[in-house]
């Protein structure tokens, strides 16, 4: 009983000074508002990122050619032109849990159709790519195992691609000239939107790596071998199993380095949603500064008030109240403060990342459990930063309490 | 109405150490209150008056001696069980009120039950503070914040402050030090009012006109008893506040 007694009287205290209250609680809303609205907006980002690493398949590796040096001058990854086409045959034959092999040829070219014409990447690739990338066909059907062994000259392309050389024609079975090369369109493939490094995934050109070697790239290496796994699981033993296999056949000894890389899609994904992570954390690390800085608020009233209030803590000291009394009533109006701010912060803090989001189209995730937190670390504050001023209005001594002007 | 002793001090010393000097407030008082009694305690200041008002309010330990409070001796308990004494067995008025700011007179009457080990309802304690507020003439001013009162309307609320938990003594510190002489025989009415009901009364003041509405006075100096007598010429309040009504009727 003594206890509510005691809330009552924290309550009576913080309704007899209704602007301060107010202004101190602002301090907790804002910095909860913060933290909420910037881990949101982190934790956005970061889903955005993933949903993009999924988009580049499930379970790949890619495995680059290395670079060289020729008269003293290294060329960088893919220079090398290590990988053959026989190396990729070999790892579709050898390695058991492959389920796709995609050989990669990529380059650049001016491209033209009609009175159009267009810069693109082209890619040279298997037809196991649009399994690998998970990317299927808006319409039209992709290039077969027959386009790779003939060398055919038949391409798939991107959305923006089509828009930007046939308008709103149809491109199916229209002829699109690659450097000059009349190709026929077989397909068009569906939007997929930015890459994480913000190019435009659809606008590109994908043709039979054969053709893409005989007609638009030349040479015949491969930059990338895309391989795809049956499960997970199978990631780390694939791998191994590619590199002992394309060591043993570019006849590297032991101790010498790969002239090759093999990276799996689990990597990739790590490396680019390290970055998210790290905003994520700025972000949050930002927003916790500035809840730190509303419970330092709390604190500061806090002491104002006891300073404030000496003659009162000394009058209730005198007709009764232990010092444990007044310390659980400091505590109850701190931690009151605190927590009602960091419940109106929520709300802030929810309002702002929508307001974002829609202003500036940024993707906010507020998990339930970063509110729940959120409101537990603002009433943490409030015993935190209340207990030491609560403690000192408890160490009065009630005779000069009383006696304090 | 002398049914027994309320206060016993027994040769009660108080040491202060304030920094390296060792000062000796109260230096051997021997003093017993009867229940019923209305004592005022005098002296200069520095007499040792104010230190003998703590140590009898149990805001303070005397260093050597002892005291004991309705036949309990309070001499050696700690600051909660002080605490609990001055809440169950204490009443005190101060000389500068010590309300609550912005806080009606009922809540204000109200603050020693809500640290009482028996808790009431809000309902009964609403009701006990209006029945005391209304028994020292403030009905109707329930509501009322400190700065909506007069002085005197002020020291009123107080002393139905230190009336609420039903005190064996009510302990006043100057009680009319910041009011003026109407004002301050208005508050020695209410003390002699509550005396012939019983409640026992020890006032600290330094004014002799004050004092001698009392019925005893214990005169301090140096931390000793100087002088402790019954009042010869006895003021009455009531009678005084009567014939001033009366000249202002002239």
């Amino acid at each position: 009983m003594r206890v509510t007694s005691t809330i009552n009287v924290a309550f009576r205290a913080l309704r007899r000074n209704k602007l301060r209250s107010a202004l101190t609680a602002l301090g907790i809303i804002i910095g909860v508002g913060a933290v909420i609205a910037m881990v949101g907006i982190g934790s956005g980002a970061k889903a955005q990122v993933e949903a993009q690493i999924a988009s580049l398949g499930q379970n790949v590796i890619v495995i680059s050619s290395g670079s060289t040096t020729s008269s003293g001058i290294r060329t960088g990854w893919g220079g090398a032109g290590t990988l053959k086409i026989e190396d990729a045959e070999a790892i579709r034959r050898e390695v058991p849990s492959v389920i796709g092999v995609s050989e990669e040829v990529p380059s650049t070219a001016q491209i033209a159709a009609g009175n159009q014409n267009w810069f693109t990447r082209v890619m040279g690739e298997s037809p196991d790519y649009f399994d690998i990338r998970q990317w299927p066909l808006a319409e039209g059907a992709p290039f077969t195992a027959q386009d790779v062994r003939s060398a055919n000259k038949v391409c798939v392309i991107g959305q923006t691609t089509a828009t930007q050389v046939f308008g709103n024609d149809d491109p199916v079975g229209q002829t699109l000239r690659i450097k000059n090369v009349p190709f026929i369109v077989s397909g068009v493939l569906t939007p997929k939107g930015l890459s994480i490094q913000g190019t435009d995934q659809d606008d590109v050109v994908v043709m039979p790596y054969s053709s893409a070697m005989k007609r638009v790239a030349g040479g015949t290496t491969l930059r990338n071998i895309n391989v795809q796994v049956a499960n997970a699981s199978d990631l780390e033993p694939a791998e191994q199993q590619i590199t002992s296999l394309l060591r043993q056949r570019h006849n590297i000894r032991a101790g010498r380095d790969d002239d090759f890389t093999v990276r799996n899609q689990q990597e990739i994904a790590e490396a680019a949603t390290a970055t998210a992570d790290v905003m994520a954390g700025l972000l949050g690390a930002i927003a916790g500064v500035s809840l730190v800085v509303g419970g330092i608020g709390i604190m500061n009233i806090m002491l104002v008030s006891v300073t404030e209030r000496t003659r009162e803590i000394g009058t209730r000291m005198a007709v009764g109240a232990h010092g444990r009394d007044i310390l659980t009533q400091f505590l109850i109006e701190a931690v009151s403060l605190s927590s009602v701010g960091g419940l109106l912060g929520i709300i802030l803090g929810i309002v702002a990342s929508k307001i974002l989001s829609a202003i500036k189209h940024w993707p906010s995730l507020i998990s339930p459990g970063s509110i729940v937190l959120a409101f537990l670390f603002s009433a943490a504050v409030g015993i935190f930063f209340g207990f030491y001023p609560a403690r000192k209005a408890a160490a009065l001594d009630p005779i000069e309490a009383l006696r304090y002007e | 109405m002398n049914n027994g002793t309320v206060v016993k001090l027994i040769d009660v010393h108080k040491t202060y150490l304030t920094g390296e000097v060792e000062v000796q407030a109260v230096r051997g008082v021997s003093l017993e209150i009867q229940r019923g009694e209305f004592v005022a305690l005098m002296g200069a200041s520095g007499s040792g008056k104010s230190t003998l008002m703590n140590l009898l309010g149990c805001l303070d330990r005397p260093t050597r001696g002892q005291y004991l409070l309705d036949n309990t001796d309070v001499s050696h308990l700690n600051r909660d069980q002080l605490a609990d004494i001055r809440n169950g067995k204490l009443g005190f008025v101060f000389q500068s009120f010590n309300l609550l700011p912005r806080t009606s007179a009922r809540e204000n009457v109200e603050l020693p039950l809500l640290y009482a080990r028996h808790a009431l309802s809000n309902h009964q304690l609403r009701e006990r503070a209006d029945r005391i507020l209304a028994s020292v003439g403030l009905q109707g001013r329930e509501e009322h914040h400190p700065s909506q009162l007069s002085g005197g309307q002020q020291q009123r609320v107080a002393i139905a402050r230190a009336l609420i938990n039903d005190p064996e003594v009510l302990l006043a510190d100057e009680p009319t030090g910041n009011l003026d002489s109407r004002t301050s025989i208005e508050i020695m009415g209410i003390f002699q009012q509550l005396n012939e009901r019983g409640i026992t009364i020890v006032m600290v003041t330094h004014e002799s006109d004050i004092a001698a509405y009392a019925r005893r006075n214990v005169v301090l100096r140096d931390g000793l008893v100087l002088n402790d007598f019954a009042v010869a010429e006895r003021r009455n309040a009531a009678d005084e506040l009567g014939r001033r009504s009366d000249g202002v009727m002239d």
